[in-house]
């Protein structure tokens, strides 16, 4: 022991003045009972009086008890560990019966053998998939088709109601029948509309045709593959401004069960066709798109579907081909949203859409009349 | 000393003087006796060797510290005791698995040992905090305090080892280690 240990019976005031550490050393001496025994005594007596102090040296206990607990545990894991490594595991296993079924041996074995023959099996089956053209997507498609009509002569020979669009064209322009036909319905009285873009794809040139039977030339201000949407806009001299647009787009979700009818072109003139709501989502889960049980066909893509009211819910786009009554229509809130996002500078000015509904207290035949006004059929030629 | 366990096997009682004892045979002794019982239920209930090592050695500290602390009353065997808290942790952690359904086949029978566990629980929350904060703590200061504190090195010692001028200077450092540890300590 250092000599200052033995003379320094130290007393509160010189306790006071000491400095953090020295207080420190001090503590940790009492309680290493490393203090001499009047020192000891003196410490003991000073604790009592000082709650603070008392307080300090409590907390410190703890502190150093986790210190040490921490040595001790790492020491005693040590141990166990060493123990644990003198166990012979498949001794034991075997003298508790426990035996691994053969499955799982041969897989530990020769898990490296079998992890390269089964890639080398995916590898084949996939290239094999792959030549075959199984990823190729005509072939998936054959559960989805867009309703897009062709209007190539063969497809049309085919069906008894043959009509000869120049034939009948009471239009101010005589043009040659377009190769691929669909459904748009008008957004504003100055003639945009939307269609579904699978109809427009591919198109050299895009017509519409009112039910009076007049074609507009028409320009492509905007396209959504995600969406499968395509604004249109009529560009041709002859077109006149139509009247307000009667409907309006349902802002909120439309109900399962609900009735709907959509107004399409699947022919040369237009066809009604009625149904209801019987999925929210569509093909394949898709959540851009209601599933609805409606006849619909080649043709119908693009057209509107309305609810009772006369409220847009969607757009036709497609239709499951093995399953019965599975037509698939955009959601009226992602229509709008495309419209939405349509850059100004494409549009020229911005398409505002009518958010007045006047069909509300019609009946269904008188709806249809207003309807059939500003449903369009859209001609492509390619 | 092998011999005599072979010719009389000891009691519960005998075993729990010799971890109070810090018996090094007491330890390795039980580990080898019920290793085998630990292991059977887990890789009857969907673990492996290494899980049962973990929960296994884990249930061995518990009773440890709770003999120690001397809490162990024998109110049941060693055996059932060490066999309890290991099926206790092993649903646990079958529970964060995601196993819902946890139904455990036993292969023994248990009593309810949820106190010790939360008990240790804490404590190992408590030892994970300062294993940590020794960690971010840095160099030289972990050497120090882990010299003075957990082996229990003479400041004489220390002051040789880093090179302090004397004494006083390493116990000041130490002092300043230690507030910096303490911080660390309860910041986490």
């Amino acid at each position: 022991m250092p000599a200052t240990v033995k003379k320094a019976v130290f007393s509160a005031v010189n306790f006071k003045k000491m400095t953090e550490p020295e207080l420190l050393d001090l503590i940790e001496r009492h309680l290493n009972n490393a203090l001499s025994t009047p020192e000891q005594v003196e410490f003991e007596r000073m604790r009592k009086n000082d709650l603070q102090l008392n307080k300090r040296i409590t907390e410190h206990q703890q502190f150093l008890k986790y210190l040490s607990g921490l040595n001790d545990r790492l020491a005693f894991e040590k141990k166990l560990n060493d123990i644990h490594n003198e166990i012979d595991i498949d001794e034991v296993k075997t003298a508790l019966g426990i035996r691994e079924s053969k499955i799982i041996t041969l897989w530990r074995n020769h898990h490296s053998k079998i992890s390269v023959a089964a890639s080398i099996a995916i590898f084949a089956v996939m290239t094999t998939l792959f030549f075959t053209g199984y990823f190729n997507n005509r072939n998936q498609q054959s559960h989805y088709n867009a309703l897009r009509r062709e209007l190539g002569n063969v497809k049309r020979s085919q069906t008894a109601l043959i009509r000869d669009i120049n034939n009948n064209n009471s239009s101010k322009q005589l043009i040659s029948p377009g190769s691929f036909g669909g459904t748009g319905f008008v957004l504003t009285a100055t003639g945009d509309l939307v269609t579904a873009l699978h109809v427009i794809s591919g198109a050299d040139s895009v017509y519409v045709q009112d039910a009076s039977g007049n074609s507009y030339k028409t320009k492509t201000v905007y396209t959504n593959p995600d969406c499968d949407v395509a604004i249109l806009r009529i560009v041709d001299t002859t077109f006149k401004t139509l009247s307000p647009i009667p409907y309006a787009f349902k802002k909120s979700k439309a109900d399962l069960g609900e009735d709907v009818f959509t107004l399409g072109y699947p022919k040369d003139s237009v066809v009604f066709g009625r149904g209801y709501l019987s999925s929210f989502t569509g093909f394949d889960n898709d959540s851009l798109a209601y599933q609805v049980a409606i006849p619909v066909n080649e043709g119908n893509s693009g057209g509107p579907l309305l609810d009772n009211f006369g409220n847009i819910i969607g757009m036709i786009k497609g239709k499951q081909t093995q399953v019965d009554g599975a037509a698939f229509a955009t959601k009226s809130n992602y229509l709008m949203k495309a419209i939405q996002n349509i850059p100004a500078d494409s549009a020229g000015k911005k398409i505002i859409l009518n958010s007045k509904n006047n069909m509300g207290k019609l009946n269904r035949s008188q709806q249809i009349k207003k309807l059939q006004n500003y449903v369009f059929m859209v001609k492509v030629y390619n | 000393m092998s011999l005599k366990i072979k010719s009389s096997v000891p009691t519960d009682s005998e075993d729990i003087l010799g971890i109070l004892n810090n018996s090094p045979d007491t330890l390795k002794r039980i580990y080898k006796v019920y290793f085998p019982m630990v292991l059977q239920m887990v890789l009857n209930n969907s673990g492996s060797e290494a899980d049962a090592k973990d929960i296994y050695q884990e249930s061995i500290i518990i009773l440890y510290s709770k003999v120690k602390a001397g809490n162990f009353e024998l109110t049941s065997k060693l055996k059932t005791y060490i066999y309890s808290v290991c099926r206790r942790i092993w649903l646990k952690k079958l529970n964060q698995r995601g196993n819902k359904e946890c139904e455990l086949k036993d292969v023994h029978d248990f009593l309810s040992v949820e106190n010790d566990l939360e008990i240790h629980e804490m404590r190992d929350l408590q030892f994970s905090k300062m294993e940590e904060s020794l960690l971010m703590l840095g160099e030289p200061c972990r050497t120090i305090i882990q010299d003075f504190y957990m082996q229990n090195k003479s400041m004489q010692e220390i002051c040789d080892k880093f090179g302090y001028t004397n004494p006083e200077n390493a116990k000041t450092q130490k002092y300043k280690c230690l507030q910096r540890l303490k911080k660390l300590f309860f910041q986490l």
